[in-house]
């Protein structure tokens, strides 16, 4: 057996999962190889070892352990524990992703919320008022619209089509970066397909969470949806504006988001009050003052 | 709705540590899913089942333990199994706390032949 983890793997030399925090509190899964010292490993099962030709019976009772589990015929069935996360190489690549944009001193933003919260709309607002230099990463299932949209503003955007895929993957974000000039960038923000749920549990390597629920999708989306909002850094309520027309008890939302996330920032966001966007703007620019 | 990259993540994940091992197949599979991972256990076990045709999979008992939330307290201490999702020490009442589990995807063994 083991003596690192317990498990059952007979062989000398194998691998073995184990999780770090980053300073985010996101968590990265790494496999490390550890090895079996075989002299201290002791014959279980119950064996009588006989003291005449002792190095010779260790040798053959070695050799049958080989036999036996590296002889698939024999029909041997045999359980190991394995403990990795299901998503360990998208985190994998998650982590390299996040380690590329280190490297050029850019801070990555993960915007998430349902279709039409206004995530393309705030980036093309914060155009013209932000400090720092943004690109976006789009991700929407079908069109190059938002990243065109973008473009007319003049920021830089490169459109990643998912196809059927309702979320974007590390993968898909390493392969939109090497189409973006990120080294030219302060902030690149990531700019997720529409969707309250999927999104949540794929890590693409950013650095920060923001996520935007609008009035109109209605009270108790944050208690429905609580995987996404408990992955936010920030969460900005959007359309504030148009709260005389709907029953919407904003004080009570942003309760129940800290019941999930007791230390989320949350910024209520009018596209048309530009101090609201200014505000989203210091959020980040101050985020990224930290990290210098 | 994500389930089916999931899945397909968990199999090439059984096909590798077969490979690792030299076995023909996998005739069990132990998972852990968190509540708060963002996977309807239900749809998972579906598209399991569904993909696991063909791979070193197929035939394989899908066993699926859902893990609840479990919170510790930095301040008092205190390990809590949470029922709602609410992000307090019911002892102290501290919002300082930890996850200890109940918000990841696990594979956690594997039995092969």
């Amino acid at each position: 057996m083991c003596k690192d983890c317990g498990c059952s793997i007979t062989t000398n030399n194998h691998q073995h999962g184990h999780t770090h925090v980053d300073e985010f509190g996101r968590e990265f899964t790494h496999v490390h190889d550890h090895e079996h010292d075989t002299l201290e490993h002791p014959h279980e099962g119950g064996h009588h070892h006989h003291h005449h030709g002792e190095d010779e019976h260790s040798h053959t009772h070695q050799a049958a352990h080989e036999t036996l589990h590296h002889n698939p015929q024999l029909n041997d069935s045999k359980t190991i524990a394995v403990i990795k996360k299901i998503l360990d190489k998208n985190d994998h690549e998650a982590h390299h992703n996040r380690e590329h944009f280190n490297e050029h001193g850019v801070l990555a933003i993960n915007l998430m919320s349902s279709p039409g919260s206004g995530k393309t709309t705030l980036l093309e607002k914060m155009a013209g008022l932000a400090p720092f230099k943004f690109g976006v990463i789009e991700g929407d299932l079908e069109t190059s619209r938002d990243a065109d949209r973008l473009i007319a503003k003049g920021i830089s955007a490169v459109q990643i089509q998912t196809g059927s895929a309702c979320h974007l993957d590390a993968f898909m974000v390493h392969k939109g970066l090497s189409d973006l000039a990120i080294a030219d960038l302060d902030v690149c923000f990531i700019e997720n397909v529409g969707n309250l749920v999927c999104p949540a549990s794929y890590d693409v390597g950013s650095h920060l969470n923001i996520v935007l629920v609008s009035i109109p999708e209605g009270e108790d989306k944050i208690a429905k949806y609580p995987v996404m909002f408990r992955c936010a850094d920030l969460i900005l309520i959007t359309k504030t504006d148009l709260l005389p027309y709907f029953q919407y008890d904003i004080e009570c939302e942003k309760a129940e988001a800290r019941k999930i996330k007791p230390n989320v920032d949350i910024l209520e966001v009018n596209i048309n009050d530009e101090a609201s966007i200014k505000q989203v703007i210091e959020w980040i620019e101050f985020k990224r003052k930290m990290r210098n | 709705m994500h389930e089916y990259s999931i899945v397909q993540a968990l199999l090439t994940q059984c096909e590798d540590i077969a490979k690792e091992n030299e076995a023909e197949s996998v005739t069990k599979i132990i998972v852990k899913i968190g509540k708060m991972s963002g996977v309807e256990p239900h749809l998972l076990e579906i598209a399991f089942n569904t993909f696991k045709e063909k791979t070193v999979c197929d035939g394989a008992d899908f066993v699926l333990n859902i893990q609840p939330l479990v919170i510790e307290c930095k301040g008092c201490g205190v390990q809590t199994t949470l029922e709602k999702i609410y992000y307090k020490c019911p002892a102290c009442e501290s919002l300082d706390v930890k996850v200890i589990d109940g918000e990841d995807m696990f594979l956690m063994s594997l039995e092969m032949e």
